[in-house]
């Protein structure tokens, strides 16, 4: 099979101002976004002959064809992953790069989550959610944070993981957002503040979960060899995947509730990218909840399954641990932007324009993606 | 959803989501609605799925039968929440959402009663049973067995 490895880059980013009330549409923060990283490539949006809409679906391919008057547009396709569409997005780029049908793939994502329409009421939309719909909430089982939880708990029961240690992620994440400009929740935050936040569906207190925001964030994915003349370092993809959940419309029915589609992905990007778990200068872990970010760092590898509680605890994903995570605040506490803040947060460290949150020499990073139920999604980058 | 079937239109007096059955899951319904919980079997090897579905995983056989549930199982895992992401569950906090693994095989993800928070336990044994929510919609429970 071909290798991907190196063949792309990311070659521009582009973020507008987060927040909980944007006070514009949803498209125009999208082309907000999108100007913004076609800009920062050096390129031209009639530059741009890929787009990859996020799959909601509430802006679509034409939508950026009339407004950034792009001539023909080549490619374009969706990847309804939820939160892991941003990170998949990019594998389907880099498949339509490589394969010659595309030069330059936008992929944008913004939303109003905060001033719109919450997530209680749009996860009832939500085509992937037509078995929770029929099966969990007319029982009372309806958002993420109730999905979730029984994943939670099922963790807590067999390896002992406690709340305090999801709180550790919490705290790291916040210290972050602390140091970011473009963050929705920079008050600092202590293991006490999260163990008296309410509690929203057992084990899960408010502070185990993430922001609903406003914002757009967008990046372009170009094939390395034109990378290259472009305005900015490119950032290689070295290794990409995409990873579904057994039972992956429901966790009710899945064999192993604590295992995310991320096992099947991490092997896969990893193998490709050709490095191992000690070469990752900076992890960007999707954060929905802090329980599916220690779920990720057991099923990316980075420690065995049930050690995740162990392995958060003691600073190692502090900005000046071992594996720092998050270093922009993440979705607990940056924003909600289905982690294409993630990416663009990546490709900022191995830039070397992490501000005050940079790691030192960060030469190689990973970004997650995770959605709906189980869905996940990995990428790996060097500079 | 075209697949939607017309006798899960919204009863005006019940506040709470109903669900969108479809021709792969009306006898589920209807057998909850008789008290009597039947699961989805595949004809040809017989193997038990849920939720239902139109293949069976094992041997893409289409062909199926229901067959009743024992109703007996044992908690897998739980959630009690005490935010509503419904309105129709504020008068329900907190609300106690167990994933129970069914003798059968399979799971179902419903609400307990009779049950303290302190004896929630991976393994409890519990047992099914029914609480009519309208005369078109019976809800599956469980009780300490």
């Amino acid at each position: 099979m071909m290798s991907l490895m190196d063949k792309c880059a990311v070659t521009g980013i582009g973020e507008t101002v987060y927040s909980k009330n944007s006070g514009k549409s949803v498209v125009a923060l999208q082309m907000e976004a999108s100007l913004k990283a076609i800009a920062d490539a050096g390129l031209k949006p009639t530059d741009i002959d890929g787009v990859i809409p996020y799959g909601n679906l509430e802006v679509v391919a034409e939508e950026f064809v009339t407004n950034l008057g792009i001539q023909d547009l080549r490619f374009s396709a969706t990847t309804p992953l939820g939160g892991a569409s941003a990170v998949a997005a990019i594998q389907a780029a880099v498949s339509a790069l490589v394969a010659g049908v595309a030069n330059h793939v936008l992929i944008p994502i913004g939303r109003n989550g905060s001033s719109g329409e919450r997530i209680g009421a749009r996860a009832a939309a939500m085509p992937q959610f037509r078995a929770i719909g029929e099966y969990e909430m007319p029982s009372g089982n309806i958002a993420p944070p109730q999905l979730y939880a029984h994943m939670a708990r099922r963790h807590m029961e067999m390896y002992g993981t406690t709340s305090r240690q999801l709180a550790e992620i919490a705290v790291a994440v916040r210290s972050n957002a602390i140091l970011n400009d473009n963050a929705v929740m920079r008050k600092p935050m202590t293991i006490e503040d999260h163990q008296n936040s309410r509690m929203i569906s057992d084990p899960l207190r408010l502070f185990d979960c993430c922001l609903e925001s406003d914002g757009g964030a967008a990046v372009v994915i170009s094939l390395a060899e034109r990378a290259k003349d472009l305005a900015q370092k490119p950032i290689y993809i070295m290794g990409v995947a995409e990873g579904h959940p057994d039972s992956p419309s429901t966790i009710t029915q899945r064999p192993d509730i604590t295992t995310l589609g991320t096992a099947k992905a991490a092997p896969r990007a990893f193998g490709m990218a050709g490095v191992s778990h000690k070469d990752i200068d900076v992890a960007e872990i999707y954060d929905c909840f802090t329980y599916i970010v220690m779920c990720q760092l057991e099923d990316l590898g980075f420690c065995k399954k049930g050690e995740g509680g162990d392995f958060v605890s003691n600073g190692r994903i502090a900005l000046d641990g071992e594996l720092p995570i998050n270093t922009h605040g993440g979705l607990l506490s940056q924003s909600h932007i289905v982690g294409m803040n993630h990416v663009c947060e990546l490709v900022k460290q191995l830039r070397g324009n992490g501000g005050k949150a940079q790691v030192a020499n960060a030469e190689i990073g990973l970004v997650t993606g995770y959605g709906d139920m189980g869905d996940g999604a990995v990428a790996i980058m060097r500079n | 959803m075209s697949d939607t079937l017309s006798d899960t239109t919204p009863d005006s007096t019940y506040d709470k989501p109903m669900p969108p059955l479809n021709r792969d899951s009306k006898p589920f319904w209807d057998s909850l609605k008789e008290h009597a919980m039947r699961l989805q079997r595949c004809a040809d090897c017989g193997k038990i799925r849920h939720y239902p579905r139109p293949v069976c995983d094992s041997c893409y056989s289409m062909e199926v039968d229901w067959v009743r549930a024992s109703g007996q199982g044992k908690v897998h895992s739980w959630t009690i929440s005490h935010h509503a992401f419904h309105p129709g569950f504020l008068g329900n906090l907190p609300l106690i959402l167990v994933t129970v693994d069914l003798d059968e095989g399979v799971r179902i993800c419903a609400q307990v009663r009779d049950v303290d928070a302190d004896q929630l336990c991976v393994g409890l044994p519990v047992q099914l049973d029914y609480e009519d929510a309208t005369d078109k919609l019976t809800l599956p429970v469980f009780r300490p067995a």
